[in-house]
């Protein structure tokens, strides 16, 4: 039971990522435009943001790592992620006054905007790694488990954004729904830490 | 060095031998896209893509330089017979460069500033198509939109704004949101004219046509055969009656017979008509699916 709860927490953080990898890129354009420095940009932040939280994440998982605190990491990604639909306008409008350069404009643009909330989907991965391994002889098939379940839902959160996601919903609406999915996932991740 | 010389042989002979389309005499890739020219007899076109099928961006007639070649290119100088004496330019996406040298013709003390994201693009029209910036033709290598909203944050203001910006596949999603147009209003001041080239066909047609009239209400709906193309004019001034686009038409009439233009019929073919769907969603930069809605087809 744990196994798949803890699965399907690491595949939803995988599909909001990528989700928000590529709403990163829509939303720099109006003021950046969509050249490829842009998305360069944004997968440089993602990459950065992510390696420093698996780093932590890893890291946090050696202090009485629970399933409990691990909800609590999914509270905060929420609550990181849905403050984006409101701070988008400014933070670029700024920024574009700041810097001329469509390149850094974009490359710090992404830095304020999806730093946080991509560090703190990083912790993730590391931390459920630690919740599910029982030995040390199964660890890498554990943690292969993970890495397979939390990039398949990477590819499908890329997949569903461009291909439907976009087509349906205005983008806060998709930050909305991505947030409320981590704190809906996480709240159960409450209840069944509570409840064992 | 034999094999070269066979292989360049036989290359060329590829080339000669694709009945549709003629030598292609330059190839190169961009940043953003592969690009193209090709001649065939004396007409020399700009491609933006491989495919063959891919219709040509720009073409000139190398025996006539003047001439328009394309239909939609002698359409959207439509734009005259809104804005008579336009004295400032901005022309978004420069292409071969036709709009820019007749414009530059017709009116040489106008200040034109063109916007061509791409740096190869200004090359080659450049090497290959008799374009030329100077001083009254200004070339900005940048985003059509990063452009226009430091143009807004200068105060700028345009007579006469052009919008012709396409890739291989379409007009770039960020460059066909309200709010983008809503950024071209306001270099419009209180009486600039807008000509923006759209295509007609595809679910596309229904959501750009109720986005420019949000932001603009009324505007002047251009077709002609045989292109597909749509040409949207807007005026802010408020839009001219058919008498005086008529009168204007009649003035035009001999100057733009060097290029091809057919002037005079196009006052009866600006059409105030709704042929949309007044439902259709706007596009913003929160919803902008633009591609995505063009693969399918209207409906209607």
């Amino acid at each position: 039971m744990k196994n798949v709860l803890v699965s399907a927490l690491a595949f939803t953080s995988g599909f909001v990522i990528m989700s928000l990898e590529l709403l990163g890129g829509r939303l720099l354009a109006p003021y950046f435009g969509s050249s490829i420095y842009v998305w360069g940009s944004v997968i440089t932040v993602f990459m950065l943001a992510l390696s420093v939280g698996y780093l932590t994440g890893g890291w946090l998982s050696l202090f009485n790592p629970s399933l409990k605190r691990f909800s609590l990491i999914f509270f905060t990604s929420a609550a990181t992620l849905y403050p984006l639909a409101m701070i988008t306008e400014p933070v670029m409008e700024r920024v574009f006054e700041t810097l001329t350069d469509p390149r850094w404009g974009s490359l710090v643009a992404a830095l304020v905007l999806f730093a946080l909330p991509t560090f703190i989907l990083g912790l993730i991965s590391p931390y459920a790694v630690r919740l599910l391994v029982v030995n040390v002889d199964r660890a890498g098939n554990t943690a292969g488990t993970l890495y397979f379940v939390s990039t398949i839902g990477s590819a499908l959160g890329t997949l569903a954004t461009s291909f439907y996601f976009v087509l349906w919903f205005q983008m806060d609406t998709i930050i909305f729904l991505l947030s409320g999915t981590l704190l809906l996932l996480g709240f159960v991740s409450w209840m069944a830490a509570r409840n064992r | 060095m034999k094999h070269s010389a066979t292989m360049v042989l036989t290359l060329t002979a590829l080339f000669i031998t694709s009945p549709l389309h003629g030598r292609i005499i330059h190839r190169e890739q961009s940043l953003y896209q592969t690009i193209l020219v090709d001649d065939t007899g004396s007409r020399r076109c700009l491609q933006f893509s491989v495919r063959r099928d891919q219709r040509s961006q720009s073409c000139v007639d190398l025996k006539h330089p003047q001439r328009m070649v394309f239909t939609y290119t002698q359409m959207m100088m439509a734009g005259i017979l809104l804005a008579p004496d336009p004295q400032k330019i901005l022309i978004i996406g420069l292409g071969g460069g036709t709009l820019p040298l007749a414009l530059n013709d017709l009116f040489p003390e106008a200040l034109i500033d063109v916007v061509e994201i791409d740096g190869v693009v200004v090359r080659v029209a450049e090497e290959y198509f008799g374009f030329q910036s100077g001083e009254h033709i200004k070339v900005f290598e940048t985003d059509g939109r990063i452009f226009t909203k430091r143009a807004v944050m200068r105060h700028d203001q345009y007579d006469l704004v052009i919008l012709d910006a396409f890739n291989g596949d379409y007009i770039p999603e960020h460059l066909m949101t309200r709010e983008y147009l809503q950024e071209t209003r306001t270099l419009l001041g209180n009486k600039g004219t807008l000509v923006a080239n759209t295509f007609s066909q595809s679910r596309l047609y229904d959501h750009e046509s109720v986005t420019y009239a949000s932001v603009f209400g009324d505007y002047f709906n251009f077709k002609q055969y045989p292109s597909s193309n749509r040409i949207i004019l807007v005026s802010m001034a408020g839009l001219p009656t058919l008498d005086l686009l008529k009168a204007r038409a009649t003035g035009w009439r001999d100057r733009l017979r060097a290029y091809r233009i057919p002037i005079h019929n196009y006052p009866d073919r600006m059409s105030r008509n709704i042929d949309w769907d007044r439902d259709a969603r706007v596009l913003t930069d929160q919803y902008a699916p633009a591609n995505l809605l063009r693969s399918s087809n209207r409906h209607r």
